[in-house]
């Protein structure tokens, strides 16, 4: 047999396929030990406070910067549309399910991905390779728990109030818009607005960031803990939680919404 | 051939033994890195490891505080069988055992004391602010940097990194203190004072230690014992003018090139 035959019998498929389905086999394994480590004692109260605070309010600045623009600006391009039915009047109602349904846990979820999932990858992937994490594991207390338990719990919570407050930011860009030029008030956009957003579609809404939300922290995590071939590794790291956060995070947005989107129906 | 030193050995003989390694291997897919280990080490005594870069030398002990698992063989620490052992037991060992790694591994998110806070604070149960001060200050003290308690590790030099690693070791009071290249990166004169504060710990703490180095200075200061690994064998054993006391080429070649070149 030559090499190559000996190169091919390494592998069940071949190297790229086989490696698809280990990677996949291994975060699955990832997440079971999350599910695991996540409701057994110790519990680190602190560090999840503190992560909170690293995923929530160091976002806060970038969050509502997009948002507000991301409102005016979706407001201005959908006048001229709506102008043309001489139905500018539906603008709030329009700005208002974009921006609840659609717009908000999107551009939160991918500001998170790229501030803090490449963090979050970087930071662990740094601490794999400088053998912090092996000093934790040695000093008898557990990193996955102190490391990954929080980080996750913390975006699993953050991102959800983040996709509120950048809702919020949005709806009063778009108002300032619709105020500035239709002179419309503030309770008259306020009840467009909401006049067709129920409790399924806040519900859906929440429910697609908090899957983000975990999404975010458990790629983060993984890509982090799973880093080798040193700081080139931790820059690939932190570079691939990104692209696997954000490619996951439009998977997640369709199949909750093909899923959802029924049920208003009904 | 192994030599050994023999009343050392008679001596060891009498002393309780801490760890024992029979017939360890491992392999990382093509390259045999350790070939059949046999090793024991006992109470208070200062064992060296000496060997070429990538000869194994940091996989043996990171399978002794069970960071890997052996392919084949039986390591036991302290009469329990690390790599049988549950992950509860597991965590109840390495109470008992220090780690000092090769760049110190200090989190550098934390300052220096939150560093030595860390597994106190996760692993004694009811201790209180002021005893964890009392200990922190105490193991700056030993290792002569009691002022860099609020520093960040990244403020610290490299000498000083790898005191506050060896203090970090030695906070949980281990019984067994292993050292992976203490010395590396430094310049002769910290090096020197890293071995005399490795001797201080072992003199004050009683702790039986392995040091994993290829600096042969560190070996000879340190060493009550010296085990040469070559191609994933020890090949000598014994005090450090015995080991070097040999025709073998394999030896003879590293004695040289570290004091010669």
């Amino acid at each position: 047999m030559d090499q190559t035959s000996n190169q091919r019998a390494k592998y069940f498929i071949s190297k790229p396929i086989d490696q698809f389905f280990i990677g996949v086999y291994d975060i699955s394994k990832f997440v079971v030990q999350f599910f695991r480590e996540v409701f057994a004692p110790p519990y680190e109260y602190q560090e999840v406070v503190k992560q909170c605070y690293h995923v929530g309010y160091k976002s806060l600045s970038l969050i509502t910067l997009t948002a507000f623009i991301t409102g005016i600006v979706f407001t201005d391009h959908s006048r001229p549309a709506l102008a043309d039915f001489g139905a500018t009047s539906w603008l709030p109602s329009l700005t208002g399910i974009a921006i609840v349904k659609a717009l908000a846990p999107l551009i939160t979820s991918l500001i998170c991905a790229g501030k803090v999932g490449s963090q979050i990858g970087a930071e662990l992937g740094s601490m794999k390779v400088t053998e912090q994490i092996d000093a934790m594991e040695v000093s008898a207390i557990n990193p996955f728990k102190f490391l990954v338990v929080t980080r996750v719990l913390a975006t699993t919570f953050m991102v959800p109030l983040l996709t509120l407050y950048s809702a919020f930011i949005g709806l009063t860009g778009s108002f300032l818009d619709v105020h500035g030029k239709d002179q419309t008030s503030l309770t008259a956009f306020i009840h467009d607005a909401f006049f067709k957003i129920g409790y399924a579609e806040i519900l859906s809404t929440l429910i697609r960031s908090i899957m983000f939300g975990f999404t975010i922290g458990i790629v983060g995590c993984y890509k982090g803990f799973t880093t080798s071939q040193g700081t080139e590794g931790v820059g690939r790291a932190a570079n691939s939680s990104v692209v696997i956060i954000m490619f996951l995070v439009f998977i997640e947005e369709m199949v909750v919404v093909k899923f959802f989107n029924p049920l208003y129906m009904q | 051939m192994i030599v050994m030193d023999n009343d050392k050995h008679t001596h060891n003989n009498n002393r309780e033994v801490v760890i024992s390694i029979k017939g360890l291997y491992k392999s990382f897919e093509d390259n045999d890195v350790l070939q059949g280990i046999d090793f024991e080490l006992h109470k208070g005594e200062n064992v060296v490891v000496l060997g070429r870069s990538g000869s194994g030398k940091s996989v043996l002990i990171k399978i002794i505080s069970g960071l890997m698992k052996p392919d084949k063989g039986v390591v036991k620490v302290l009469g329990k069988e690390v790599h049988r052992l549950t992950k509860k037991e597991l965590i109840d060992l390495r109470l008992k055992i220090g780690f000092l790694f090769q760049h110190s591994a200090l989190y550098d998110s934390m300052t220096v004391k939150e560093n030595l806070e860390f597994p106190l604070k996760r692993n004694v149960k009811d201790i209180s602010q002021e005893q964890i001060d009392k200990a922190v200050k105490e193991v700056l003290e030993a290792v002569g940097l009691a002022d860099t308690a609020d520093q960040m590790p990244t403020e610290l030099s490299g000498g000083q990194q790898k005191r506050i690693g060896i203090a970090r070791t030695i906070i949980m009071k281990p019984e067994i203190i292993l050292y992976d290249e203490p010395t590396s990166g430094l310049d002769p004169l910290t090096s020197y004072e890293i071995n005399d504060l490795i001797n201080e710990v072992q003199h004050k703490s009683k702790a039986s230690s392995i040091i994993i180095t290829h600096d042969l200075t560190c070996a000879k200061k340190t060493g009550d014992r010296i085990l040469m690994l070559i191609d994933g064998k020890f090949v000598r054993q014994g005090n450090f003018e015995e080991v070097f006391d040999t025709k073998d080429e394999r030896v003879k070649g590293f004695y040289d090139y570290n004091f010669i070149e």
